[in-house]
C-alpha cells in the first residue's frame, strides 16, 4: 500500500548521508509527521545510511510515502546494498555490538526509533533494511 | 568538505554549528578544537547546537569525545541549545550523553563556565579546583 513510488538515490559518500537526511526530513514533513517523529525517523535514516555506506560498501535508498491498513499516512525508507551481508542478525541488532568503530547503536537505535523495521540479509549478497514511521 | 568555525571569547572557545554535519566535518572539528585549546589555553568550550535538527550516534559521540578530550587539556565543555525533539530522540536512540555538561542556551552555558556575560548576573572567576591541571598547563600552553 504505497503511493507514489519514491525517489531512489545512491549512497556513495558522506555527503550522500547528509542528503538522505534532507530527503527524509522533507518526506516526513510532507506526510504530516510531528516534529518529534520527523526527528526520530531522520535520525534512524542517518544511522542506516551510514551503515549502507560504511558496512555495505555503498548502496541506494528509496524514500516513499506510505499509507497504513488503517489509513494512516507515513513515510517508508528502504536501504539496499550489495555488500557482505550480516552473518549474525541477532548479534548485529544487539545494542552496543559493533563490527566496526561505531557505538553499536546504528541498527538497534534505528529499530527503536521507527514504527516498523525489517532487515533482510544474505551473506555475500547484501542487505536491505526497511523502516516506516506513521503519523499518530 | 565544510569546516565549522571556532570563535574565541575570552577564555572560552565557541563552536556554533550552522550546517548539516557530515562525518568528516565532525572529525575535523574534533581535531581543530584540540589544536585551538592547546594554542589558546582556553578554559572552556561551548558547542552551540541551537540550529542542529538531528543528532545521530556519530554526532552524539563527537560531543562525548570533545568533552573528554578537552577535560584532559583542562578545559570544560558545555553543549548548549539542544532542541526538545533532539533530546527525546537521543534518549530513545540509546545515547544519554551522561558525561557531557549541557545548558539550555549560550548565556547559561557561559555562566556555567564562569564566563558570564557582563550585566547578565554573577560572573565569578572560574571555579577553583584545577591545582594539578593548572601546573601542567603552564608548561604546555602558549601565552593567552
Amino acid at each position: 500500500m504505497t503511493t507514489p513510488p519514491g525517489d531512489e538515490m545512491a549512497i556513495a559518500s558522506n555527503d550522500d548521508v547528509v542528503r538522505v537526511r534532507q530527503v527524509v526530513r522533507a518526506a516526513a514533513a510532507a506526510a504530516g509527521l510531528s516534529l518529534v517523529d520527523q526527528t526520530k525517523i531522520v535520525t534512524a535514516a542517518s544511522e542506516l545510511a551510514r551503515n549502507t555506506f560504511i558496512y555495505g560498501g555503498g548502496g541506494s535508498v528509496r524514500v516513499e510515502r506510505a499509507v497504513s491498513e488503517r489509513g494512516r499516512a507515513g513515510v517508508r525508507i528502504v536501504f539496499t546494498d550489495e555488500g557482505p551481508g550480516i552473518p549474525d542478525v541477532d548479534q548485529a541488532l544487539t545494542e552496543g555490538w559493533t563490527s566496526g568503530s561505531g557505538l553499536g547503536l546504528g541498527l538497534s537505535g534505528a529499530r527503536r526509533l521507527s514504527d516498523e523495521f525489517t532487515l533482510e540479509t544474505q551473506v555475500g549478497k547484501g542487505t536491505t533494511v526497511t523502516v516506516t514511521k506513521w503519523t499518530r | 568538505m565544510e569546516r565549522v568555525p571556532i570563535l574565541k571569547i575570552g577564555e572560552v572557545l565557541l563552536v556554533s554549528i550552522q550546517i548539516d554535519l557530515q562525518d568528516q566535518t565532525v572529525l575535523a572539528l574534533q581535531e581543530d578544537l584540540a589544536d585551538r585549546i592547546v594554542r589558546t589555553g582556553a578554559r572552556g568550550v561551548i558547542i552551540d547546537i541551537t540550529a542542529v535538527d538531528i543528532v545521530d550516534s556519530f554526532i552524539g559521540r563527537m560531543f562525548a569525545t570533545i568533552a573528554s578530550m578537552s577535560r584532559l587539556m583542562d578545559a570544560e565543555t558545555v553543549v548548549v541549545g539542544m532542541r526538545p525533539a533532539v533530546a527525546i530522540t537521543l534518549v530513545e536512540l540509546g545515547l544519554s550523553l551522561g558525561g557531557v555538561r549541557t545548558a539550555l542556551n549560550l548565556e547559561m552555558g557561559m555562566r556555567l563556565l564562569g564566563a558570564g556575560v557582563p550585566g547578565a548576573g554573577g560572573a565569578p572567576a572560574r571555579a577553583n579546583g584545577s591545582g594539578g591541571g593548572a601546573g601542567g598547563r603552564s608548561g604546555a600552553a602558549g601565552p593567552r
